[in-house]
């Protein structure tokens, strides 16, 4: 029978530590509402969105209730719309229409995301493809809680460099349009290489044509817990270390199983995966940086730091890999900048520079996150960092993203404010270096030889 | 059968168990174990209750039990004893 201890324990890493699950979100296949009419399609998309989440919010609400564990977000996730409306858009206004379908649709079942407003390009683009990546500017201007993600490369196909180029451009393009809420919409597009069909965490979720018609998926977070958990470790060797985050990544995940089992029963929807991710939040307490810096660091970007973040992110994936029965997603420790104050910290006692954080991104589970440039920096600059980005995953066969905030107006040491989740952050600096020559080549990279393994 | 933990933290004073199990008693909610102790001043229990015979909602319950420690002066939650299950039992 549970004891006391146990149950304090849980306790305090709920209330003290910020133990909580970060998201619950629902994944809905759209491609039974294909349409060659823009407006029969919005409708039926706005219909099976707010038909299959109509409970969705209530029921994170009452297992949250139950448990007593907090369920952050409700979010929605979505089969790309390049696919959805590939037979009804003639413009990229026409897709348009669709993200703000969307969008309503997110507010009618109240949730705060929707992911999907996405294209998978790792190879070639469709005559729709470019057309929703044109519209990525205007349906995120318009769009309050609408996500845009875009898949340019994986280790079985190569680089789309062709659209890497064109991301450079719309990334800025996106940057101008809410240059009156610090560019905001940046926030809302990530980038990436071997995406995951089954990632439940915004900005770049959305659901895959391999998944079923409906389904869930849960992602935990308590870097809290693990930071608390180290505390009692100070000083001891690599060994005890190491054990100490795996039974505490256990744990985690256990919860975010829990919650993912109970949702997938009350919904009636099947489970997909827990993806067991260490997440931040600006919250004091709620850092991975925090965590980096009990292992030993006096702030993160020191020297050791990539190796620190490599046992971490390892450690994280053995402990909660035994705690769920399918795990998924990105899976690992995420490291945004302005979402983390421990990483905002660093940037500012100019301890981190991008540079590190690329280094960071090869061994942790996504890539260069939440991170505010210089507005007036180069489209072909942008999309030289998403090209090296993009390099890292195919070559090391891992998913790695880009999110970056080109900010209208501000420049280098400028403090950017995005409010809420998402935090605010020390505008970073950029080599100032031209590869403009590299960029405009076009084409693809090729895939790497490991990765002919049939 | 679904169990509750129930647990009440806060400073010591006369009449908590007394209010909490009276308020359960009220509402067909069966006590299956306590453990109680009092560390440094602060009253720490633990109940394990079967709230399957009590006819309102759970929801309602845990409600209406935290509306009853803010009257008290004490912290009460109640959860349903999966969340620990599945956290330290394999």
């Amino acid at each position: 029978m549970i004891n006391f201890t146990e149950v304090m324990e849980t306790n305090t890493m709920i209330e003290k530590e910020n133990l909580d699950v970060r998201t619950i979100t629902l994944g809905i296949s759209l491609l039974d509402c294909i349409e060659s009419d823009l407006k029969a399609l919005c409708q039926k998309i706005y219909d099976k969105i707010t038909h299959t989440a109509r409970e969705l919010v209530s029921t994170g609400q009452a297992i949250e209730k139950e448990f007593g564990i907090p369920v952050v977000n409700k979010r929605i996730s979505v089969t790309p719309i390049a696919l959805i409306g590939s037979a009804a858009c003639k413009s990229a206004g026409d897709f348009v229409e669709i993200a703000k379908t969307l969008d309503a649709a997110a507010k009618a079942v109240n949730v705060n995301f929707i992911g999907g407003y996405s294209a998978l390009v790792c190879k070639g683009m469709t005559a729709a493809d470019k057309l929703l990546i044109e519209s990525v500017p205007q349906a995120l201007a318009t769009t309050d809680r609408v996500c845009s993600s875009f898949n340019v490369g994986s280790t079985k196909t190569g680089i789309n460099m062709d659209a890497v180029r064109i991301l450079g451009k719309i990334v800025k393009k996106t940057a101008e349009y809410t240059k009156e809420n610090d560019s905001l919409g940046c926030a809302k597009l990530v980038i990436f290489c071997n995406a995951p069909d089954d990632n439940p965490f915004m900005a770049g979720a959305f659901h895959g044509v391999t998944e079923a018609d409906a389904v869930i998926n849960v992602g935990v977070s308590g870097p809290g817990v693990v930071k608390k958990a180290l505390e009692s470790v100070r000083g001891a060797d690599f060994e005890t270390l190491c054990e100490t985050i795996k039974k505490t990544a256990f744990k985690i995940t256990r919860v975010g199983q829990l919650v993912a089992k109970e949702a997938s029963k009350r919904l009636g929807i099947p489970f997909g995966i827990v993806d067991l991710s260490l997440a931040p939040t600006p919250a004091v307490g709620d850092s991975v940086a925090e965590i980096l810096q009990e292992i030993g660091l006096e702030y993160p970007g020191a020297p050791g730091t990539t190796a620190a973040l490599a046992l971490l992110n390892d450690q994280v994936k053995k402990g909660g890999v035994m705690a769920s029965s399918y795990v998924g997603g990105l899976s690992g420790a995420f490291i945004p900048v302005s979402e983390d104050q421990g990483m905002i910290d660093a940037v500012q006692a100019n301890c981190l520079t991008i540079e590190k954080l690329e280094a960071m991104t090869c061994v942790c589970s996504v890539g260069l996150d939440m991170i505010a440039i210089p507005g007036d920096i180069s489209d072909s600059s942008i999309a030289g960092l998403i090209a090296d980005e993009m390099a890292i995953g195919m070559i090391n066969q891992k998913t790695t993203a880009v999110r970056i905030i080109p900010v209208i107006g501000k420049r280098v040491g400028d403090i950017v404010e995005f409010g809420g989740l998402l935090g605010y952050a020390p505008v970073m600096p950029v080599n100032a270096f031209s590869c403009e020559a590299f960029i405009s080549r076009g084409g693809r990279i090729p895939a790497p030889i490991h990765s002919f393994k049939n | 059968m679904n169990k509750t933990i129930i647990t009440v933290v806060g400073k010591d004073q006369v009449g908590i168990i007394a209010k909490v199990c009276t308020y359960l008693a009220e509402n067909d909610v069966n006590i299956l174990d306590i453990s109680q102790t009092i560390v440094s001043g602060y009253f720490n229990m633990m109940m394990i209750v079967d709230t399957n015979n009590a006819k309102k909602e759970f929801g309602e319950i845990s409600g209406e039990l935290e509306v009853l420690g803010k009257e008290i002066g004490v912290i009460i939650k109640a959860q349903r004893e999966d969340i620990f299950d599945m956290m330290h039992r394999i």
